[in-house]
C-alpha cells in the first residue's frame, strides 16, 4: 500500500508540475462548455424573416403585427409572389418566410381552419427549429385568444418546412455532448500519454525491474485522473446549471454515479490505447483520432443518430459515448432513475471490464 | 549467488545480437564488460534484468532463474540502464524518495550504502533532475539504483557522456560498493575503465572474445608491442601500412602502435626505413600493451 501511495504521489507531481497540460485539462471544459453554450443557444433574437401574404385581410395582419411586435423577429421584407421565396432565401437576407394562404381570414371563419406556411432557412438546424417553434407557439396564442370569446373552434395550422435540410429531426443537446467529450479526452488521452512516457522516456524499464506489480502501476496512472475527471464533470455540470439554466431534473447522485462509470470507461481504454503504442505521439494521434472523431461524430453528440445511413449506426453501438449521452440526456433532462437506462449502464459497465481485461491481457511485464 | 550465464542466445529478426554466450560472475565481484557500441550488451543486460527473453539458453541472478523467478531478481536487483531514465520533473530528493517507496524502504533505511555518492548531490537535492549536469544525473541513477540494497548492482555504460574527473569519481564509487557485498556487472565502451574490474569480458558482435583479469588479458598479448611516433602522424600511418613486415598497426594518441610479422625485428632496419619515407623525429620503443590492443587484436 505504502508503494502504491509513493507512486500515485509521483503521479501527481507530474501533473501538477506540467503547468500547460494542466491549463489545458482545466481550461478546455471550461472554455469548451461557454462556447458551445453560447455559440449554440436557444435564445434568438431580432431575426429578420420576410411575408407572403397572399390573404392581405385583417386576420392576417393582426398575426404580421403580433409577429412584429415579438422581439425576436423583425420583418424585413414583404413579397408578392412564391416565386420571390427561393431568391430571397438565397440572398441569405431571411431566416424564414412566413406565408399566408388566399383567404386565410375567410377560410379561418368559414372554414373554422386557415393555413400558415413557415419556410426556415435549415443550413442552421438548430435556428430553424427555434424559430418554426417560436413563430408556432406566437400562432398558437392568438389562437387562444380568437376561441376565449367563442365556442367555435378555430384553428390555425402552421406548416413548418424547413429547406434545405430536411431531415433534421433532432436538437442539439450540448451539455451532455461536451461532458462526453471532456470526460473522455481528459481519461483517455491523459492517461494513455502518461504511460506511453514512461516508455519513451525509458523510466518504465525501471520500473518493470522493481516489486512493482503490473496493476500498482496501472491502478497508480490511472487514480489521479479519476480524481481529476470528476471535478472536470463537477465544474460542467454547474456551469451548465448556473451559466445556461440548464436542468437537473434527475438525481445528481446517479449522475455522479455514472460519470465515474463513464470516467472508468475511458480510463480503461486509455491504458489499452497505451498497451498498443510506443510512443507519446501515437498514443496521441490514437485518441484523437480514433476516440475524438468518433465520439463527436458517431456519439449522436451532432448529428442524431437516427438519421445516419445504417452501417454508421450499427458502428455507433460500440462507441461508449453514444451509451453515456443517453445516460446524461435521460437523467438531466427527462429526469428518469436507473430502471429507464439499466440497459446503458450494463453496456457500458461491460465494455469497460472488457477493455480492462484485454489491457490486463497485453500488458507487458517485459520490454518485448 | 552471483550471475551465471550458459549459452545466451538472442536475435532480433535476422540480426543475431547475442550469440552463445557463456559466463560466471562471483560474488561480490567487479565484472566489467567491455565491448563497442552494438556487441550486444545492452541486451545481455535486459536479460539478466528479466526485460527480455532470451532465445536460448540459462541464466541465474543472485540464484533465481532470469525466466521462472523473475520476480524474486525484481526484487533484489538494482539496474541502471544506459539511457538516463530518471524522473526529469521530479527534484533530486523525489527521485530517490520515489525509489526507496517502491522498493518498500526508506532513504534513512539504507543512508550509509548511498552516503558518498549522495553527498556530492545532495546540495542540489531541490533542483530537478533534468537540470543536473551529466556527472550528477549519473550520480543520482546510481543512488537511485541502490537505495534499495540490492544484491547485484547492474549498470549499463553508466559514464557515456561523462566527464573524465566524474568518470573517475564514479569508479571510486563501485570499488568501495564492492566492498560492501554487492555484486556488480558493468559495461563499457573504454577501455580504460576495463582496467579497474576484477575480471572483464571482451565482448563484440554479440560474442565473447575472451574472460579474464584485465592482467592476465593483456599479458595473453601475442607479439612485442612497438610505441612508434615522428614528425607526421598521417606519413608514419601510411608508410607503416605499405611496410612489408607489419602485421598490426593502431593509432594510440601520440603513438602508433605495431607489431611486427616476424618474431625477432631490428629497430634500426624500420627506423631506416621510415627515414626512407622522409619521416623525421622517428622514436620506435618497445611498451606494454593495453587492453585496447588486445582487444583490437582479438577483434581482427
Amino acid at each position: 500500500m505504502k508503494r502504491f501511495v509513493g507512486f500515485v504521489r509521483k503521479e501527481f507531481y507530474h501533473i501538477f508540475r506540467d503547468k500547460r497540460s494542466l491549463f489545458i485539462l482545466f481550461g478546455m471544459p471550461i472554455a469548451q462548455i461557454l462556447l458551445f453554450g453560447f455559440a449554440i443557444t436557444n435564445e434568438i433574437n431580432n431575426v429578420n424573416i420576410a411575408i407572403l401574404d397572399q390573404a392581405n385581410d385583417v386576420t392576417s395582419k393582426e398575426i404580421i403585427n403580433k409577429i412584429a411586435a415579438s422581439k425576436h423577429f423583425s420583418i424585413v421584407d414583404i413579397i408578392q409572389k412564391e416565386s420571390s421565396i427561393e431568391s430571397i432565401f438565397k440572398k441569405g437576407k431571411v431566416k424564414a418566410v412566413l406565408q399566408f394562404e388566399n383567404n386565410f381570414g375567410n377560410n379561418l371563419i368559414k372554414e373554422k381552419q386557415a393555413n400558415v406556411q413557415v419556410l426556415t432557412d435549415a443550413t442552421d438546424p438548430n435556428m430553424a427549429n427555434t424559430i418554426s417553434n417560436y413563430i408556432s407557439a406566437i400562432l398558437k396564442k392568438y389562437q387562444q385568444e380568437l376561441n376565449k370569446n367563442t365556442t367555435i373552434d378555430y384553428q390555425i395550422v402552421p406548416q413548418s418546412r424547413m429547406v434545405y435540410n430536411a431531415e433534421l429531426k433532432s436538437v442539439y443537446m450540448f451539455v451532455p455532448g461536451v461532458m462526453t467529450v471532456i470526460l473522455m479526452l481528459v481519461s483517455a488521452m491523459m492517461t494513455s500519454i502518461s504511460i506511453t512516457r514512461e516508455k519513451e522516456q525509458g523510466t518504465m524499464e525501471i520500473l518493470l525491474v522493481s516489486p512493482l506489480k503490473p496493476f500498482q502501476v496501472i491502478i497508480g496512472k490511472v487514480f489521479p485522473y479519476i480524481f481529476l475527471s470528476v471535478i472536470n464533470a463537477i465544474v460542467i455540470v454547474l456551469l451548465s446549471i448556473f451559466v445556461f439554466n440548464v436542468p437537473v431534473n434527475g438525481s445528481l447522485f446517479l449522475l455522479g454515479i455514472e460519470s465515474v462509470l463513464f470516467i472508468i470507461t475511458s480510463l480503461a481504454l486509455g491504458i489499452l490505447i497505451s498497451t498498443i503504442s510506443a510512443t507519446q505521439q501515437t498514443a496521441m494521434m490514437i485518441s484523437l483520432m480514433g476516440l475524438m472523431l468518433p465520439t463527436i461524430l458517431l456519439s449522436g453528440f451532432i448529428f442524431p443518430i437516427s438519421s445516419m445511413p445504417l452501417p454508421l449506426q450499427v458502428i455507433s453501438n460500440i462507441i461508449p459515448a453514444k451509451w453515456f449521452i443517453i445516460i446524461v440526456k435521460g437523467i438531466m433532462l427527462k429526469g428518469i432513475g436507473i430502471g429507464f437506462i439499466f440497459k446503458e449502464t450494463a453496456i457500458l459497465v461491460l465494455m469497460t471490464l472488457l477493455f480492462i481485461g484485454i489491457s490486463v491481457k497485453k500488458y507487458k511485464i517485459r520490454l518485448e | 549467488m552471483g550471475i551465471s550465464v550458459s549459452n545466451i542466445t538472442k536475435s532480433y529478426g535476422k540480426v543475431t545480437a547475442l550469440s552463445d554466450i557463456s559466463f560466471d560472475v562471483k560474488p561480490g565481484e567487479l565484472f566489467g564488460l567491455i565491448g563497442p557500441d552494438g556487441a550486444g550488451k545492452t541486451t545481455l543486460f535486459r536479460i539478466l534484468t528479466t526485460l527480455l527473453i532470451a532465445d536460448k539458453g540459462q541464466a541465474t541472478v543472485a540464484g533465481y532463474d532470469v525466466l521462472k523467478e523473475y520476480k524474486s531478481i525484481r526484487n533484489s536487483v538494482g539496474y541502471m540502464p544506459g539511457r538516463f531514465s530518471l524522473y526529469q520533473d521530479l527534484t533530486v530528493e523525489e527521485n530517490l524518495n520515489f525509489f526507496a517507496t517502491i522498493f518498500g524502504t526508506t532513504i534513512e533505511e539504507n543512508y550509509d550504502l548511498v552516503k558518498d555518492i549522495y553527498v556530492q548531490i545532495e546540495p542540489f537535492k531541490t533542483r530537478r533532475a533534468g537540470k543536473l549536469s551529466g556527472g550528477m544525473k549519473q550520480k543520482l541513477a546510481l543512488s537511485c539504483a541502490l537505495i534499495h540494497k540490492p544484491k547485484v548492482l547492474f549498470l549499463d555504460e553508466p559514464t557515456t557522456g561523462v566527464d573524465p574527473v566524474s568518470r573517475k569519481e564514479f569508479w571510486e564509487m563501485l570499488k568501495r560498493l564492492q566492498k560492501k557485498d554487492i555484486t556488480i556487472l558493468v559495461s563499457t565502451p573504454y577501455m580504460d575503465e576495463a582496467a579497474l574490474c576484477d575480471r572483464i569480458a571482451l565482448i563484440q558482435d554479440g560474442k565473447i572474445l575472451q574472460i579474464d583479469t584485465p592482467n592476465a588479458i593483456v599479458s595473453h598479448f601475442p607479439k612485442p608491442l612497438y610505441n612508434i611516433s615522428a614528425n607526421d602522424m598521417y606519413g608514419l600511418i601510411e608508410s607503416l601500412t605499405n611496410y612489408k613486415h607489419t602485421y598490426s598497426i593502431f593509432p594510440f594518441g601520440e603513438f602508433v602502435h605495431y607489431t611486427d610479422k616476424r618474431d625477432t625485428m631490428d629497430i634500426e632496419r624500420l627506423k631506416t626505413y621510415l627515414e626512407s619515407q622522409n619521416l623525421t623525429d622517428i622514436h620506435i620503443e618497445k611498451t606494454q600493451p593495453t587492453i585496447e590492443d588486445t582487444f583490437m587484436e582479438l577483434a581482427k
